[in-house]
């Protein structure tokens, strides 16, 4: 079995049909479609301004889409609520600067949402919390505020926020771009061992190593448009439309 | 090349940046220009504190029943101190006074328990004092119940009634506020042009004229047989200026709070009130204290305003005392007593808020 298809199966978990979304006049993204099976890993890449955080925020209803059809878990995403309410409890989301709430520590930060929306008891989300932190390597950080912690400390506490709600699916929004370099990788390694037990993710990175790694799929946007979606090696190795040949000779230079 | 293996000994400060000598070096006599103001500001204190002070302590008269008593040349406190009981109860009935000190009583007790640092249950207390206490002091103050005969707003008056609007303009006017504010960022377009008419119409009008409207428009309005206490008229008219007031400290501090926050709370499938409830503010009130207790002092020194509509409040009594013509004459006394007593009650909120802005500082460290 390839890299590609290993813990994937025929499930479909996320499913964008011909989505458009406009800014008023500013058309954001243009025919989005995309089936992600669960245990997939999909990267999202593209120059700045291409809609690739307007696209996995989306799929949270974070942001409206205008056109088309979303399902999540095969609930569509609609004005209705109650599905919107179903669909974030099932999606986690990582975002570029953490967004932990700086009044609560890290352990609170932690048990709130099980806590208040899955209404679990709180010695149990606290124990689930206990285990999360242990498992992105911070267990002696729980009792302290996030503003005491470093940058990729902060990001693996968001991460284990995410997942102690039990998510189906993970949406990271470039987790590792405002981290100082040697603290990417601390965050990596957290996202690759999540990768190794069959989470579904969508991540927008520009960590090619990254890619490479965990990558079913790497999706190239640009303009509002998916222009080439391969599997890992032959989007880097043989790129076949010419913006992305252009794309990846300016980040490859840095 | 220089290498410096020694450890150097900890040596104290020079004796000229410490102890007394160094604080009044570096604070009153750091440059000639500083010395020349610390001179003449020191002079101007001298002869203008020490006539006070004689006036207000030193050749001033505490003791007494009348006037005659007042013989010193100085303040004559015997003025205050002999209408004591009518500065506080107002007109209330001498012999049941005994329910207006209970309700001090209780209030003293819990204030105090909340300030105390190491108090347990503090949100316990703060509920109670915030929901029950308030039905209490009704039914003390008011009665009607529990075999407590009635005493009707009329006779309220002096301190325990300026304490009554301050209070409940406070308590009342932070939840009003908190949703007007709401109200005013919301995404429903009905809801926020109806919350944004009211904060500009209430805050475009002077509280003096709100408290004439209540007390004379109001009537008119209301039909005929359903009559409305002139208080509680009052109190409605001052809870809605103040809660406008308060929306807009409010909406200040919901815009301080980043849009990643929402976002955060949101994604993790809080629905809106438990967003707001538990993340959004929290933190933003924290940021609003000064805010918040700079409209409570206002509230409480606005609510001298009251005068115009015939209530007795703290001024209005005493300013009623000053025209007694066993003591005429003494409106100085009156009017330095007022504002001290004022000044006491809006110092303490002051300190209280500094004392808690402190507190909830400790432990989030930088961001
Ligand atoms: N709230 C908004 N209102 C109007 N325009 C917006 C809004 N949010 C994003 N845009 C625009 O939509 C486009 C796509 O934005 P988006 O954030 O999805 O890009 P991105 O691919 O994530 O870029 P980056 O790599 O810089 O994060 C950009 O041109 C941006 O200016
Ligand atoms: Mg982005």
């Amino acid at each position: 079995m390839s890299t590609e298809t290993m813990g994937v199966s025929d499930e479909v978990k996320i499913e964008l049909k011909d989505v458009n979304k406009w800014y008023g006049e500013f058309h954001v993204l243009k025919d989005i479609n995309l089936t992600v099976k669960k245990g997939e890993r999909i990267v999202i890449c593209g120059p700045s301004g291409s809609g690739k955080s307007t696209m996995i925020r989306c799929l949270n209803r974070l942001e409206e889409h205008q056109a088309g059809q979303i399902l999540v878990s095969n609930t569509e995403l609609t004005n209705d609520l109650k599905n919107i309410e179903t669909i974030r409890r099932e999606v986690g989301m990582v975002f570029q600067h953490f967004n932990l709430f700086p009044h609560l520590t890290v352990l609170e930060n932690c048990c709130l949402a099980p806590i208040w929306v899955r209404k679990t008891p709180r010695k149990e989300a606290e124990a689930t919390a206990m285990k999360y932190l242990e498992r992105v390597k911070i267990p002696d950080q729980a009792f302290k505020y996030p503003g005491q912690l470093s940058g990729g400390q902060q990001q693996r506490v968001a991460i284990a926020r995410s997942l102690c709600m039990n998510p189906e699916v993970m949406l990271f929004d470039e987790p590792t771009s405002a981290l100082d370099p040697e603290m990417i990788k601390e965050v990596l390694d957290v996202m690759i061992e999540l990768a190794q037990e069959g989470m579904t993710m969508l991540c927008v990175t520009h960590e090619m190593g990254f890619a490479k790694t965990v990558a079913n799929r790497v999706i190239f946007m640009d303009g509002g448009q998916i222009i080439e979606e391969n599997d890992p090696h032959e989007f880097f190795d043989n790129p076949q439309s010419e913006r992305t040949k252009l794309f990846l000779s300016q980040i490859l230079a840095h | 090349m220089i290498i410096n293996d020694d450890k150097l000994p900890d040596l104290p400060p020079p004796p000229s940046t410490v102890g007394v000598i160094g604080w009044l070096r570096t604070n009153l006599f750091s440059s000639w220009l500083n010395s020349l103001l610390t001179v003449i500001v020191g002079y101007l204190l001298v002869i203008n504190l020490v006539p006070l002070i004689d006036w207000a302590f030193l050749t001033s008269d505490w003791i007494g029943e009348t006037r005659e008593d007042c013989t010193s040349g100085g303040a004559c406190w015997v003025f205050i101190s002999v209408r004591l009981d009518q500065f506080i109860y107002g007109f209330y009935p001498e012999e049941l006074y005994w329910r207006i000190n209970t309700m001090y009583v209780i209030g003293v007790i819990l204030i105090t328990a909340l300030i105390i640092e190491s108090t347990p249950k503090k949100p316990l207390i703060a509920a109670f004092t915030l929901i029950i206490f308030p039905i209490i002091a009704f039914y003390l103050l008011y009665g009607g119940a529990f075999g407590l005969e009635v005493v009707e707003t009329h006779k309220w008056g002096g301190l325990t009634l300026t304490l009554v609007l301050a209070c409940v303009g406070i308590v009342a006017s932070l939840p009003f506020g908190v949703l007007l504010a709401l109200g005013r960022r919301s995404e429903m377009p009905i809801v926020r042009s109806l919350c944004t008419a009211f904060i500009e119409v209430w805050r475009g009008v002077p509280l003096i004229s709100v408290l004439f409207m209540a007390s004379v428009m109001l009537p008119l309005f209301v039909s005929g047989e359903t009559h409305m206490d002139k208080l509680v008229r009052a109190l409605i008219g001052i809870t809605m200026f103040q809660s406008a007031y308060m929306a807009e400290v409010i909406r200040g501090g919901l815009q301080a709070i980043p849009k990643g926050q929402y976002e955060a709370a949101m994604a993790l499938g809080l629905n809106y009130w438990k967003s707001m409830g538990l993340i959004i503010l929290p933190q933003a009130l924290k940021l609003m204290i000064p805010g918040i207790v700079n409209t409570f002092i206002a509230l409480f020194k606005d609510t001298s305003l009251v005068l115009i509509i015939g209530l007795f409040d703290l001024l209005a009594i005493v300013q009623a005392a000053l025209s007694d013509p066993k003591w005429l004459g003494y409106s100085v006394e009156g009017y330095v007593f007022v504002a001290f007593v004022f000044w006491v009650f809006c110092f303490g909120m002051s300190r209280y808020s500094q004392g808690l802005e402190k507190k909830l500082h400790t432990g989030h460290g930088a961001r």
